[in-house]
């Protein structure tokens, strides 16, 4: 009798096994085959030599390393960490309101309100960047208005400049740091607020001292969601800088497309990431949770 | 004394409430006149679409007889079905087992899934582009639809797990013990529970594939070429109203199957309440 179970429960643990490996198998040789091997074989070239037109010499070199922070492509780090910060903080300060906003509303029409965010992302992107560059440049849509109403004689330089990059990444990004951000407000509880303004706390002392704290994680997730694209772009930058801005995602693109530099590129390449990966750690320390990126 | 105090509390959060309002407005602003844009100057006599000339619907017509134009779209549409197609497999298989699986390494595979999202997309492109040059395989169709696949697996992951979060583990149970074998337990209880987060998963990973520019160009041969990809090369002279038309009829497609999806819902739920 005793032997029987034991056999039934070995049939089970079998079936069980093939089970897990049919559901876990392809998402792993997946992850493996598409990530961790391409991204060991980006660390392995960043330390290979440049040779000429563009051929890859198998012989070690630190040389990729050193160049980033050669000046001209150092200036380039520090300003895409610089547009992308700003991009990120405006993203925040404009998008906490408006997450605020949708998150007091019921949840019939924080529902609607939600999916009228959401629609103009199902155009596509560059596209939709175009449109910036009709509404800005010189005889654009914006400086007509402008001239027509009154407000300025000359046309406003507002295209090919950090300006319209911003406003481009702004526009792309801000869902998502609305996304986060409202999951958190929706999930305060609205007693505590009530408490606070029972106990005799004004609005401006309740929202720094209850409201803020409790949906930093919300903050959190929305700066990371909009920041490391931010550092990643080109096309944007290409289209509404007009060239003249230059940014990591365009100097790697560049590795690849003019200069064949492969080495490179596969430096800076392991730079953002670890740039990246480094940020997220400190994040997680200082109390964000990734969780809420999934929110 | 005290009426006046709370006339003059009413009458501020009136105020205040217009002003959330106007508030939203001009987000909603902000987020769609550039898609107003885009359809207005889909109808503009200019062919490179940078100044208002008039209006025409040449280019709608124009756009039904361009073949080139057509086969980019083609392309387009092929490479988004297929490798949302098997992201969604994979995800969904891959969601479901984790959730339970115990194994050595399950944490570094969950963190690598989820790197597509939190590292640009670029570093990957890059790095697949390596590794298919350095094992000698030729750059195609294929070769972009296992980029993009490999983009889409966080997002399908994300919402089936957000599905399976909110599930009852003892529903699968209660099926195992009355006797259903494993596969029959997923297909019948699993899958249908899970099916809201597959759908809504799939339907972002197919909008952002459609829209792929990065790791589908690091990753197309010579010969073919994306929609986006189209229009990131005509920026510079220009881009024809026709992308414009184009563009336009594929958002209210988008628009039309959302506007489906959400009826069929709620006459679902009313038929289910009655």
């Amino acid at each position: 009798m005793k032997k029987k179970n034991s056999e039934e429960k070995e049939k089970i643990s079998i079936a069980k096994r093939i089970s897990q490996i049919a559901l876990c198998g392809p998402v792993t040789i997946w992850s493996v085959l598409f990530i961790y091997v391409p991204m060991a074989l980006l660390l392995f070239m960043s330390f290979m030599t440049k040779g000429p037109l563009g051929i890859i010499k198998y012989e070690f070199t630190l040389e990729n390393y050193k160049a980033i922070f050669d000046s001209v492509y150092f200036n380039v780090i520090k300003e895409s960490v610089l547009v992308a910060l700003i991009t990120t903080v405006l993203s925040v300060l404009m998008g906490y309101p408006f997450a605020y906003f949708m998150a007091m509303k019921k949840k019939k029409i924080s529902g609607i309100l939600m999916i009228l965010l959401m629609i103009p992302f199902w155009t596509n992107e560059l596209v939709i960047v175009y449109s910036f560059v009709i509404l800005l440049n010189n005889s654009g849509l914006v400086n007509t208005f402008l001239q027509v109403v009154g407000i300025t004689k000359e046309p406003l330089s507002m295209l090919y400049n950090n300006f319209a990059v911003i406003a481009g990444m702004l526009y792309m990004l801000l869902p998502f740091a609305v996304l986060p951000m409202y999951s958190s407000i929706e999930k305060l509880d609205k007693g505590l607020l009530e408490a606070s303004k029972d106990l005799g706390a004004g609005p401006v002392k309740t929202f720094f001292k209850i409201t803020l704290p409790l949906t930093a994680p919300g903050i959190f997730a929305g700066v990371i969601l909009v920041f490391i694209p931010t550092i990643g772009y080109y096309q944007i930058t290409d289209m509404l800088g007009g060239g003249t801005q230059m940014m990591i995602g365009n100097l790697i693109n560049n590795q690849f497309s003019i200069s064949r530099n492969w080495p490179f590129g596969a430096a800076l390449s392991m730079l953002l990431a670890v740039l990246i990966l480094v940020m997220l750690f400190i994040c997680q320390k200082i109390g964000g949770n990734l969780d809420d990126l999934a929110a | 004394m005290e009426r006046e105090d709370s006339k003059s509390r009413a009458r501020r959060k009136k105020v205040w409430h217009g002003m959330s309002w106007l508030y939203a407005i001009v987000i909603y602003l902000f987020l769609y006149i550039p898609v107003f844009v885009m359809i207005i100057y889909s109808f503009n006599d200019s062919r490179n679409n940078m100044v208002w000339q008039g209006f025409t619907t040449k280019y709608y017509a124009k756009l039904f007889s361009d073949s080139g134009l057509w086969e980019i779209f083609g392309n387009t549409l092929l490479i988004a079905v297929v490798s949302t197609l098997f992201a969604t497999v994979i995800g969904t298989l891959g969601a479901v087992g984790f959730k339970k699986a115990r194994f050595k390494g399950k944490g570094l595979i969950t963190y690598s899934v989820y790197f597509p999202i939190v590292v640009p997309e670029i570093v990957l492109a890059v790095a697949t582009l390596m590794m298919f040059s350095l094992s000698d395989v030729k750059l195609s169709m294929g070769t972009m639809i296992l980029g993009n696949i490999t983009l889409l697996l966080p997002y399908i992951f994300i919402t089936v797990n957000s599905r399976l979060a909110g599930m009852d583990p003892s529903i699968e149970e209660a099926s195992l013990d009355l006797g259903a074998n494993r596969f029959h337990t997923f297909i019948n209880i699993t899958l249908p529970a899970v099916l809201p987060g597959v759908i809504s998963g799939a339907f972002m990973g197919f909008s952002l594939a459609l829209e792929n520019l990065v790791i589908s160009s690091f990753l197309a041969d010579a010969s073919t070429t994306n929609l986006s990809m189209r229009v990131y090369s005509m920026v510079k002279k220009g881009v024809s109203p026709e992308i414009n038309a184009l563009s336009t009829l594929i958002f209210l497609v988008f628009l039309l199957m959302m506007a489906v999806y959400g009826i069929t819902n709620i006459v679902r739920n009313k038929v289910k309440l009655n």
